[in-house]
């Protein structure tokens, strides 16, 4: 299962007003640590289905949302809950690391 | 059990998969998860390695060292390498997955890692305006006003690269003159978008959620001063990657791992080294290439010693029939 993609056209549904928990994966096509982490977010979602929603973000797409939330730096996983930034991850880390700072949402 | 197992896939890794691949060792790469293909995948333009008279794109060269290795029948895995025990005849590879792997022979080519400037302010912002990476995050820094620091080709490059995105970069160097290649520093004295900052160290990074300005302190006479900026730009070189093994293997002075003379024999047999973490001095892909050979060839040639694979041959001349060379010399 590959997570979705979310804009800023459907940030408000998607992210916003989401009832559980959202990572939103923000990342560009020429970012090669970005390419590295999707299959392993992919994988992420597809073992915990209920507890988090993982959301795709292309930078290069919604670049008012990159600077909304003052993103620097690729790629940059901001866990979201009733709308607000709860948890901040960046750069790429390997499947392990990511579960341990998921560890509260996907336990 | 492997014959061969390589750590590491920048240009070291992959030369000595190419050769031992070739040597038919079938040797398995564990390439990193999140890191692989090593220090070229963060550069744009490398004109350097022979071969390539327009240049080639750093990720571009990395992945075709990769297609060739493979095409020689090297495995490779995207996976970490999270403790090693090489303490008797089968060396354990244990992976993040949580996979173990055996091998009678490793090769440790993990390579270097940016250095930090080592201050307060710096791990707080890093991501959010500090950066180890010119390619990955100056798209961020569009008509902002941004620091290099370093005085040597990747800080030049970078500093040249970051021109097209930032107003200003400017260069911070602790000395009055540059270590980078001539050329290089033409091309970033050349540019009217960059600045140079001598004689400054950057002592503190400035900023709550993101970086605002450093403070610099004159390496000549002291005196500090603020400077304004939106992102500083790391750039003073790389540091060994050797903590698997800073407890296993001999390390030099300098911190890289040890190797016997020029060949890549580290101080555990069936233990071999090759790329930046045995390079204090030249580090270049090259050199790390050349180096993987070095290794790929000392791997056969203790495998064979221990009757696992048949005896290569020391010299071309042998083959052909004339009096060898001397193995001690090989």
């Amino acid at each position: 299962m590959t997570a979705k993609a979310t804009t800023s056209s459907t940030w408000q549904q998607d992210v916003l007003d989401a009832d559980g928990p959202v990572l939103v994966d923000f990342w560009a096509e020429w970012c090669g640590p970005c390419r590295m982490v999707s299959p392993i977010l992919d994988e992420i979602q597809s073992e915990h289905p209920g507890k988090i929603t993982i959301l795709k973000l292309n930078v290069d797409e919604n670049p008012d949302l990159a600077m909304q939330y003052q993103i620097t730096s690729i790629p940059a996983m901001k866990v979201f809950k009733q709308g607000q930034v709860e948890k901040t991850i960046i750069g790429a880390k390997p499947k392990f690391a990511l579960e341990k700072d998921l560890e509260s949402y996907i336990g | 059990m492997r014959q061969v197992i390589i750590i590491g896939s920048g240009p070291a890794g992959y030369t000595a998969a190419i050769y031992a691949a070739r040597a038919n060792l079938e040797p398995l790469v564990i390439a990193s998860s999140v890191e692989a293909g090593g220090e070229l995948m963060n550069t744009t333009d490398v004109e350097n390695f022979p071969g390539f008279p327009e240049g080639i794109m750093g990720p571009d060269l990395m992945t075709k060292m990769q297609e060739q290795a493979e095409r020689f029948g090297a495995e490779v895995l995207y996976d970490d390498v999270v403790s090693l025990d090489v303490t008797g005849d089968t060396k354990t590879v244990t992976l993040g997955s949580g996979a173990v792997h055996e091998g009678e022979a490793i090769v440790f080519a993990t390579g270097s890692a940016p250095r930090k400037i080592g201050i307060e302010g710096e791990s707080r912002l890093s991501g959010r305006g500090v950066s180890y990476c010119a390619t990955c995050d100056g798209f961020f820094f569009r008509e902002k006003v941004i620091a290099v620091v370093g005085g040597g080709d990747s800080a030049m490059e970078e500093a040249t690269f970051l021109t097209k995105f930032a107003s200003k970069v400017y260069v911070i160097h602790r000395r009055d003159e540059l270590r980078a290649s001539k050329i290089m520093q033409e091309r970033a004295f050349k540019n009217s978008k960059i600045e140079f900052v001598w004689n400054s160290a950057v002592v503190d990074i400035l900023g709550e959620d993101a970086v605002t300005g450093v403070v610099l302190e004159d390496t000549v006479d002291g005196s500090r001063r603020e400077l304004a900026l939106d992102g500083v730009f790391v750039a003073i070189g790389n540091d060994p990657r050797t903590h698997l093994v800073h407890d296993k293997l001999e390390l030099t002075p300098e911190g890289t791992v040890w190797v016997d003379g020029r060949s890549s024999r580290t101080s555990v047999p069936g233990v071999f080294a090759a790329g930046d973490v045995i390079d204090p001095t030249y580090r270049q892909a090259v050199t790390a290439a050349g180096s993987g050979t070095v290794a790929a060839l000392d791997v056969e040639h203790y495998l064979a010693a221990r009757g696992e694979a048949s005896l290569p041959a020391t010299d071309a001349a042998q083959i052909d029939g004339l009096p060898a060379a001397d193995p001690a010399t090989v």
